[in-house]
Formats: C-alpha cells, structure tokens, sequence
C-alpha cells in the first residue's frame, strides 16, 4: 500500500524541519500584497456577480442568458473557492480586517460556515485520508480504495458519483452531521446533530430563497428565465468544485492510512502523510484561480492556513525539497487526473477479486 | 416601505451585506462604520502632525476631550490607536482633526506623521470618553497638559475660545522643548490675544509642584482638566492631594500603567481553539504567544475590538487591579490578566 520510500527518522526530522523553514520565511512575508490580492479577487468575484444578475434580468436575449450564466457561474466559483475556502481557512486572519476573517465570514453555498470550518478544517485536514476519521475519503458514499468494504449497492457508484457532484453543495452541507446515520439511527440523534441540521436548513432557506425566489419574482415575465440562469449556475459550480476536490485526494498514486499513523506522528511524518494523501494538478494563472489555488492540493494540505495564491510559489521549493528525499509528488494534468479518478471510482465498482488482498467488511 | 425595500435587498445580496457591493464605487461608503478620508497631514514639529479627516456620514460628532479609535491599514495588517479629537468640538458633519506624535519604533504613528496617509481612507471608531468639560462651567477651570497629551485640551480650549466661554480659565503646557511645543503660534495667539480673560502659559521641562505654585498660587481652587504621560499625571496629582484637592482633578491616561500588583503567573484555557497557556501579562498578550490572533486594537482598554467572552475563572484588571469572578461576561483581553481557572472563547 505504502509506495513512498521510507525515510529514515533523521531524514524524516529533517524533511520536516525544511517545511518548516518554508513555512517560516513565507509567513514573515505575509503583508499588503496579500491583502491586495484578496481584495482584488473579491472585487472581481463581486463586480462579475452583479454583471450576471444584471444580465439574468435581460435574458429575452438569448446571448444575455448565456452571458449572464456564464458570469454567475463563475462568480460563484471564485466567491466559494479563492475567497470563502481560503477566507475560511484563516489564511487572511493576519489582517486583523473583519471582513476578512475566518471567524465571521459566510459564504455563498448551503454549507453554513462554522460546520465547514468542522468538518473541513479540522477533520478533514488534521486527518486526511485517514480511514474512519476523514470522511471526505469518499464522502461516505463512495468506494475510493481497495480496503473499503464492497456491498451490491457499490456496483451503481459511478451514479453516485455523477449525484454527488451535480448536488456537491447539499453533499458538504449534510457533512458535518454523518447523514446516514441521522436517517439510520434515530435514536442516536443529539442535541448537536439538531442544532447543526438547523443551522444548515436556516442557511439553505436563504440560499434557495435568494436564488430560486427573489431574483426569478424581480425578472416579472423572465422568472423561468433567471430561475434556469441560477440553477445552470449553481449546478456549473458545484460541478466545479467536485472535479477540483476529488482530483486532490483520489487519483492514482495517493495514499490512504490506518488511524494508528496518527498515534504520535511527528511534524515530518505529519507532512509526508498530507503529500502522500494530496495531488495536484498543472494549469496556468486561470486554472490556478479558478480552482482556489486548490490546484495546489500538495501545498494546501502542507500549509492550510497560508493565504493559496502563494502556493505556485512555495510548490517549486516543496517540489525541490520531495526530490533530495525521494519523497512522490503526485501531479499531471487536469483532464488526467480526472480520467484516473474516474478509473478508480468504476474500477472499485467492481467487487474484489477474490485473493486480492481486501479488509473484510466488518459491519 | 424603505425598511421593506432595505430587507428585500439584504435578502438578494445574501451571505454578503449591500455595503459589500456599495463599496466597491465608493470606498467611503458604509452603513455601519465611520470611514474618513485623510484630507491632509499638516506638520506641527519635528515629530508630531495633523491629520485633518472627513467622516462619512455615520459621524455623530465628538464633545471636547473626547477620543476616537482610528483603525488604519500597515503593511496589509489593520492596527488601531485611540487619539483624542484635537480639533474643537463637532457636530456630524465637518472635518476633525487628530493631532499625532510619531512614537520612535512605533507600528502606526510614524505612519501617520510621515503624511503617507494623505488621500487614503481610514477607519474610526464614534468618539468616547468622558474627559469632557461639564453643561455648565465651573467658577475657575485649569486646563493642564504636558507634552503630547495637549491634544484633548486644545479641544477644549478651542472649543470655549469659539462659544466666548474662555473667562476664567487658565490653560498651562509643559513642553520638553520649546521646539517641542505643539500649536506653538496658536498659543500665542491666545496669549497674546487683546481682550484677556482666557490665560495661557507654556513652561518647558518636568512639571514641578513648587514652581507651579508660583504660576498659578490659588491653584487648589480650580477644577482641572489633565492630560500628559504618566509621570506628569502623578505629580499633578500629587500637587493638588497635597492641598487636599485631589477630588477636583480629572485625569485623561493615553498609555496603560499596570495596577501597581502586577498579577501571578496563571493558566488560561482557549476553549474553541482548545489551547492552554500560562502568563503573567495581559490574555490578550497570552493569547497571541500560544499562537491565537484575536482581533485587537489599541491594546489600552479603550477600542474594546479585543473584547471576548470568559466563560469562566477570576481575572484582574490591568488598570485598575480590580478583580473579576464573573462567569459568561465579556471581558476586553489586552486589559486583563489571569488569575485563576480562566477559560476564554477564542
């Protein structure tokens, strides 16, 4: 299972110090170019959301709609990937500017902030790929790896799949509260679990109501009109975002662990596990922009809370630091990381092959 | 109708507010807070100027020897200090203006000095404070400052001089320097000035009880208004308690002096970031040494953007040594210090 070289405990230490030190020189650097990227991104993201509204409201003109779809789309892109992921995960917190902070700021998706910042940034990071604690390690519905139980109803996955990233925004809201069990398991519901559904129905009232409403009521004789622009672009973007995430944990060559790597991991084994979990993917500027810099899976899972426009530059010297010690760094092309991921996903459809080693299922 | 209007786009701007989009054309603009343009920065000596600023329309005006936090951006960081409104005092609308000593080292004031500002938008707090001059006069008023710390005096005075209030007031600076005297020619002016009730002294050197005897012998009679560095305030102080007229003083601070027991070391529990630290200084200070970046302001106890819940335990305040035990209140970090079973929600 484990492809990565072993690194011997001193070389271990010492990959981990070099991290560190990247770490280190880039968060003194942190400062107003920073700050003024943000802000320039966020700008952007809002003068593009009120061109497609705009444009939404004179959709008797086909080339409008398209127009005004397109601009929305990718309003909603940016507003959830470059600015409320990254927001989210503290990496503006250094401006002490409250409208940058990870504490107050909530984004455009039904995802009410502080579950996100749950379920993403502590268990999701802390724990990548960790079997039985990350649960974005196939979303609890999706067979990503050899060691996962098959049952029959893993033969319709690719179904799944295609679910989950057409509804991907519902799929990070019911995150935070394990679904399956809520729906399963009564019983065990707590008062937790109750305030968290709240929470997530109360935001997604507002996100529905706001879309799906207002803005269509506004547009008089276009409500179908706006209503399609809205739900192309929400669905456009959940598209999006799903092909951006899944091509970060999921192609070949990425790793997942037993909990017991967790048992006292040192900073270096900490690192090795996040470059070993994560992949990347190669573009220019745009792509980079456009994914949230999560293009930059590799550096993201290294250094979570450094503002993402930085990581093409700290990728470089993380690159350079993998190779003196021979430790992989999985990256390649979009379209190829998302073919290899697709291969997996129809690939573990299938059920093992008897002899192939597999962890029985113990449910 | 307006307040339907006003939900109706809140409900269609929603997770963001309308000034999100509103300032985008007009950086100016808020609904909430006072933003300011920096008009012009105007030398006073060597290491002071005057900022002069416009508020936006939220301004609500300040009373003399009021304050204002002024929050402006360094280095991409936002960084507020609290100054006293120097200029007289303001209704909501009209330029203010702040009076600022660049502290040698310091983040901001430099900054400010250096008039870099010029042009850009700053953000302010609405004025406090209650060093403010009462309805109606007393029968004899001192207004006495040293150093920097003449800023909310010259409000004051500037104030009183306006309205014709100025009979029986005596107005007395102590200075380093002569070059060190800020709004020197106005000053003079004052002094100078042909009909005189209003009197105005400028001394230079430490403020020393027996020479001041001299200036003003019945000075025990007057209500006085002081603003200066902490050394100045003690023997101010000092100079009326010893005449038994400690009462009639009012004191503006603008740098914090810890209560004179200074608190043990004691630990701290972060309850949401699920930290522990121990620390003798201020939780503010606590916190950001185990790697927490609350939001934080003047670090005086005035801005209050430090200001978070304790959940549990004692603290004491660093100004006045007083101690908390109060559970779920909110507490302004950068001017309390732990003392036993603290927990905080951050």
């Amino acid at each position: 299972m484990n492809t990565a070289r072993r690194l011997s405990a001193a070389d271990l230490e010492a990959f981990g110090a070099e991290l560190d030190a990247l770490l280190h020189r880039t968060r003194t650097d942190l400062g107003e170019r920073d700050v003024r990227y943000i802000r320039t991104a966020i700008r952007r993201q809002r003068s593009l959301e009120l061109a497609g509204r705009a444009l939404l409201f004179a959709s008797f003109f086909p080339p409008a709609w398209v127009l005004g779809t397109a601009a929305l789309a990718a309003s909603k892109i940016i507003e959830n990937m470059e600015v409320g992921h990254n927001v989210l995960h503290g990496q503006y917190d250094f401006a002490n500017d409250p409208k940058l902070s990870s504490t107050t700021y909530e984004w455009d998706s039904v995802c009410p902030a502080d579950q996100w910042r749950h379920s993403h940034n502590y268990l999701h990071h802390t724990f990548t790929n960790v079997r039985g604690v990350d649960a974005d390690l196939g979303y609890r519905l999706l067979r990503v790896e050899d060691a996962q139980p098959w049952t029959r109803w893993t033969f319709f996955q690719p179904l799944y799949a295609v679910a989950l990233a057409v509804l991907f925004q519902w799929g990070v809201a019911a995150h935070d509260v394990d679904l399956r069990r809520y729906i399963a398991q009564p019983r065990e519901r707590t008062d937790e679990d109750r305030e968290k559904i709240g929470g997530v129905v109360r935001k997604a009232s507002r996100q529905l109501l706001k879309d799906y409403v207002l803005f269509p009521l506004l547009a008089g004789p276009f409500a179908l009109h706006v209503l399609a622009g809205n739900l192309v672009a929400n669905l456009v973007r959940n598209v999006w975002a799903f092909a951006v995430i899944f091509c970060g944990h999921f192609p070949d060559g990425t790793e997942t662990f037993e909990p017991q790597v967790l048992d006292g991991e040192t900073r270096g084994a900490f690192y090795q596990r996040q470059l070993a979990g994560s992949a990347n993917f190669e573009g220019g500027r745009l792509l980079h922009f456009m994914s949230g810099h999560l293009s930059h899976q590799i550096e993201h899972h290294l250094f979570p809370d450094v503002p993402a426009h930085r990581y093409p530059e700290m990728g470089r010297e993380v690159r350079a630091i993998c190779e003196k010690y021979g430790v992989a760094y999985n990256t390649g092309s979009l379209g190829g990381q998302l073919w290899s991921v697709a291969k997996k996903i129809a690939r573990l459809a299938l059920p093992p092959l008897t002899g192939r080693s597999s962890t029985p299922a113990s449910t | 109708m307006i307040a339907f209007a006003s939900r109706l786009l809140a409900a269609l701007t929603y997770p963001r507010a309308i000034d999100d989009f509103v300032e985008i054309a007009n950086p100016l603009h808020s609904s909430r807070e006072v933003r300011a343009r920096v008009v012009a920065v105007r030398p006073e000596t060597h290491d002071t100027a005057t900022l002069v600023l416009q508020p936006n329309g939220r301004w609500r005006g300040h009373r003399a020897g009021q304050h204002v936090a002024l929050t402006v951006e360094v280095a991409g960081v936002r960084r507020t200090r609290c100054f006293s409104v120097a200029s007289r005092e303001s209704s909501s609308d009209g330029a203010i203006e702040i009076t600022v000593k660049a502290r040698p080292g310091g983040a901001v004031t430099p900054l400010l000095v250096s008039g870099a500002l010029t042009g850009t938008i700053v953000t302010l707090s609405q004025a406090a404070g209650d060093f403010v001059l009462p309805e109606l006069m007393p029968e004899r008023t001192l207004l006495l400052s040293g150093g920097s710390g003449i800023t909310p005096l010259m409000s004051m005075l500037r104030t009183l001089s306006a309205a014709g209030h100025d009979d029986a007031i005596t107005f007395v600076h102590y200075a380093r320097s002569s070059e060190d005297v800020i709004f020197r020619e106005e000053l003079s002016r004052f002094a100078g000035a042909a009909r005189n009730p209003l009197r105005v002294e400028v001394r230079t050197g430490d403020f020393v009880a027996e020479t001041f005897a001299e200036l003003v012998p019945d000075f025990e009679d007057h209500d006085a208004w002081v603003c200066g560095p902490p050394p100045f305030i003690a023997a101010v102080t000092a100079a009326f308690a010893a005449r038994d007229a400690a009462a009639r003083v009012r004191v503006e601070r603008f740098s914090l002096e810890p209560a004179a027991d200074v608190p043990t070391d004691a630990e701290v529990r972060f309850a949401r970031s699920g930290r522990r630290a121990r620390g003798a200084g201020s939780l503010l200070a606590i916190a950001e040494a185990s790697g927490l970046n609350p939001p934080s302001g003047c670090r005086l106890g005035i801005c209050r953007t430090c200001t978070c819940r304790k959940l549990s335990g004692t603290t004491r305040d660093l100004r006045t040594g007083a101690l908390s035990s109060d559970a779920d209140v909110d507490i302004q970090l950068c001017v309390s210090a732990p003392v036993s079973g603290v927990a905080i929600d951050l």
